[in-house]
């Protein structure tokens, strides 16, 4: 019985001392050592692809934002601000619960299911919107018009992205709210757009903050 | 190019990739468990923790090495997130609650990595990097040790030795994962993947005010995250947030992280046990289940013949417009097969029968290829008993790689195949019948059914994704899962042990006409057969319940 005791003692002993050893190795030495070459070789990237517009940074050209206007007096959501480009709809995006003295960048998705009533309908509620918005005077977006991307929730609720469809029909209400001519917002977006990479990874996108980014001095300019 | 033809060429791209590593890592892999020598990093590690690692050890040895481990491991997570709030570096997080530790503790350690907690409000720089990720990379080592012992059972006679646990630990983790892990690090941080020890920091937004943000070592996570296949995020989003998979091309990468060691290790079990032909029997099967699953996926979520997907004109809730549908039908079918459980879109969101694979995909066992060397330890499980059923066809003795299966051999493989169903449908039914712990559903119906029932596969699998609209915060599901995670990653192991062991002892027998020839492509079909048969009967009930009740409705 004693000698079983001192055994048990003795094994996770050298497991302890196994686990601390190993923790050297792989939660201390490897992670500092990658973090120095990764600050060293890619100091931006590594510390989170921040962009710049008029000398300010204005976040990551990783990270999707919301374009809206301030919120209005008992209003729950926020209205569009419909100069900008808008990005995709972040539906899934919780609270601060746990960290309230923070105001921490969360991610997260609204992993409704697909016959789930309340996805129903806020894709429907989204088409409406989209429609709705976009649609200026001598040209209307019709419901078919509207890609899948703008109407649902990303994995992250970050995304920074939206395909080239969805930045086309936003393409005569941002040249209207902004009085400037549709080919130039045009070929803002075009200029904007990213294929695939190599030709066949992942699919076409724009990266709405850039793309606001650059509408912004096209305003400047013009 | 549409995006059907893109997703397929990277699929394509994919298979290559994997196909160019399998032969030089299969063997490296081989090399570093077969050879006598130590290098010096590996002799101060074993001064440290004071074992000699050419001593031979039998299965219970070998096991009782395992456990006390693991064990300790279990502790140490439990009371280093237990200790936050007064830990240096850990942004000023508070300490995480019991019922929560103890889940996120054994869920590391059992290589599961199933995620109760958000971690970017969660976990300080600390836990994160000194605590889960080590559990990273040690779990994995464990994995691969068990299924390297098996291995040396079959390729050993008249011996119960089955090699030493600490020598393969540390063997795994120092000359497999930290090297790759290193390279694949620095490649994520040159896409945008955040590596870096900042506190939590104001950003400014394009329309004015501020975020905070929290840095972390991210990349050096991600990465052995995906390696080991061990799937827990460090922050809430996973593979989705773009600071962990910013780009098409690292969502390839990661995809070929997961799948890297479980495919290559068919080359170091074939070359160990002496016949490279007998390891492509094994990949055979493991290939067809993959790229079976992969296609059904990428169908099934293009087609998105279903309520909400089909209003929108497309599968794209909870799936990130860089990756598009190809790209994350590929990842969540990957991270499914084997016991990974990261995921780059939210299977939840997926159709009924997308959904329906990935629970699938798990319940398969984790096989096709598989977690780090619990992938091979249980396909080899599923070969001994397909080998048991052909024995009953013809009338004769079976016999795998030169070992007799006799009625012991065929108890533990038993043991072993009904351990993960018992537990998921055990504790699947218990949360049902029970008042309180339906409540934690998101969804209505059979879909919610499917949650629960998810969760369970998950956690018994130890595979640790979710369908994440369970609220799985509770003590029921904190306790319960953290219950399943262990029992389903420790059962089998003791039972793996204890087969090799056995099958060390015995003395080989000829090889003769009446033989099965278990490298031929008809051993792969049988056990393809095998597989499916095994898991359809097991689960179809189950599964009839909830992801078939949905997509048929």
């Amino acid at each position: 019985m004693n000698n079983s005791i001192t055994n048990t003692a003795r094994l996770l002993g050298a497991g302890l001392r196994a686990l601390l050893v190993l923790t050297v190795v792989t939660g201390v030495i490897y992670p500092l050592v990658v973090t120095g070459i990764a600050q060293g070789l890619f100091n931006n990237k590594a510390n989170g692809s921040e962009i710049k517009s008029d000398g300010r940074v204005v976040g990551s050209s990783l990270i999707g934002q919301s374009y809206n206007l301030p919120l209005k007096k008992g209003q729950e959501t926020p209205d569009p601000d419909l100069k900008w480009f808008q990005g995709r709809p972040a539906n899934g995006l919780g609270s601060n619960s746990v960290n309230t003295q923070y105001k921490l960048l969360l991610s997260g998705a609204t992993n409704l299911a697909a016959d789930n009533k309340v996805l129903v309908q806020q894709v429907k509620d989204a088409q409406a919107a989209v429609v709705k918005d976009n649609s200026v005077p001598g040209y209307t977006v019709k419901v078919s018009q509207v890609p899948a991307d703008a109407v649902t929730s990303s994995g992250s609720g970050l995304d920074p992205s939206i395909s080239p469809q969805y930045a086309e029909i936003q393409v005569h209400r941002v040249a209207e709210k902004n009085g400037l001519p549709v080919g130039q917002v045009e070929k803002l977006v075009k200029d904007h757009t990213q294929g695939r990479m190599l030709g066949f990874m992942g699919e076409p996108r724009v990266n709405v903050l850039e793309l606001n980014i650059a509408l912004k001095e096209l305003i400047k300019g013009n | 190019m549409g995006p059907v033809l893109a997703g397929i060429l990277q699929l394509l791209a994919l298979v290559g990739a994997l196909a160019i590593v399998y032969v030089p890592l299969g063997n490296y892999m081989a090399k570093v468990y077969s050879s006598d020598k130590h290098l010096r990093v590996e002799k101060w590690i074993y001064k440290g923790i004071g074992a000699n690692p050419d001593t031979e050890m039998r299965w219970p040895a070998y096991l009782r090495g395992v456990l006390s481990f693991s064990v300790v491991g279990v502790l140490f997570l439990y009371l280093l997130q237990r200790l936050q709030g007064v830990l240096p570096g850990s942004l000023g997080f508070s300490a995480i609650e019991p019922a929560q530790a103890f889940n996120t503790a054994t869920s590391f350690v059992a290589n599961t990595n199933w995620q109760s907690y958000y971690g970017e409000q969660a976990m300080g720089h600390v836990v994160q990097t000194a605590g889960l990720a080590v559990q990273n990379f040690v779990s994995a080592a464990v994995g691969i040790a068990v299924a390297i012992a098996l291995v040396r059972g079959f390729a050993r006679s008249r011996t119960g030795e089955l090699g030493n646990f600490w020598a393969d630990l540390v063997r795994g983790t120092v000359r497999i994962l930290v090297p790759i892990a290193f390279v694949a690090a620095i490649v994520l941080v040159a896409c945008g993947a955040i590596q870096n020890f900042s506190g939590i920091h104001e950003v400014g937004q394009f329309m004015g005010g501020s975020q905070q943000w929290n840095g972390g070592a991210v990349a050096s996570q991600e990465v052995i995250k995906e390696l080991g296949t061990n799937g827990g995020g460090y922050f809430n989003a996973n593979s989705a947030h773009p600071f962990e998979n910013p780009t098409p091309f690292t969502n390839l990468v990661e995809i070929f992280l997961i799948l890297v060691i479980p495919f290559s290790l068919t080359r170091t079990f074939g070359i160990m046990v002496g016949s490279v032909k007998q390891g492509y029997a094994i990949l055979a099967a493991m290939g067809t289940i993959w790229l079976g699953f992969t296609a059904l996926m990428m169908w099934t979520e293009f087609a998105h013949h279903e309520g909400a997907l089909q209003i929108a004109g497309g599968a794209l809730e909870g799936k990130e417009v860089r990756f598009g549908v190809g790209g994350s039908s590929i990842f969540a079918v990957a991270t499914t097969l084997t016991s990974t459980g990261a995921v780059d879109s939210f299977h939840s969101s997926f159709t009924g029968f997308g959904g329906g694979i990935t629970m699938l995909g798990m319940m398969l066992g984790e096989i096709a290829p598989g977690g780090v060397g619990s992938g091979l330890y249980g396909m080899l499980i599923i070969a001994i008993i397909a080998v048991f059923i052909a024995g009953l066809m013809v009338g004769r003795t079976p016999e795998y790689l030169g070992k007799k299966i006799g009625s012991r051999e065929i108890k533990l493989a038993a043991v072993y195949i009904l351990i993960t169903p018992a537990l998921v449908l055990v504790f699947s039914a218990l949360s049902m019948a029970l008042p309180t712990p339906p409540n934690s559903m998101l969804n209505p119906g059979a879909h919610g059914f499917s949650e629960v029932l998810y969760a369970f596969t998950s956690a018994a699998n130890n595979n640790g994704s979710a369908f994440a609209g369970l609220n799985a915060n509770t003590d029921w599901f904190n306790t319960m899962t953290g219950l399943a995670m262990l029992l389903g990653r420790f059962l089998p192991m003791v039972f793996v042990l204890a087969l090799a062991g056995s099958l060390a002892e015995q003395k080989p027998v000829p090889v003769t006409a009446g033989t099965l020839r278990t490298e031929k492509p008809m051993f792969t079909g049988l056990l393809v057969g095998a597989i499916l048969i095994i898991v359809g009967l097991t689960y179809f009930p189950a599964l009839a319940l909830g992801p078939l009740a949905e997509g048929l409705a």
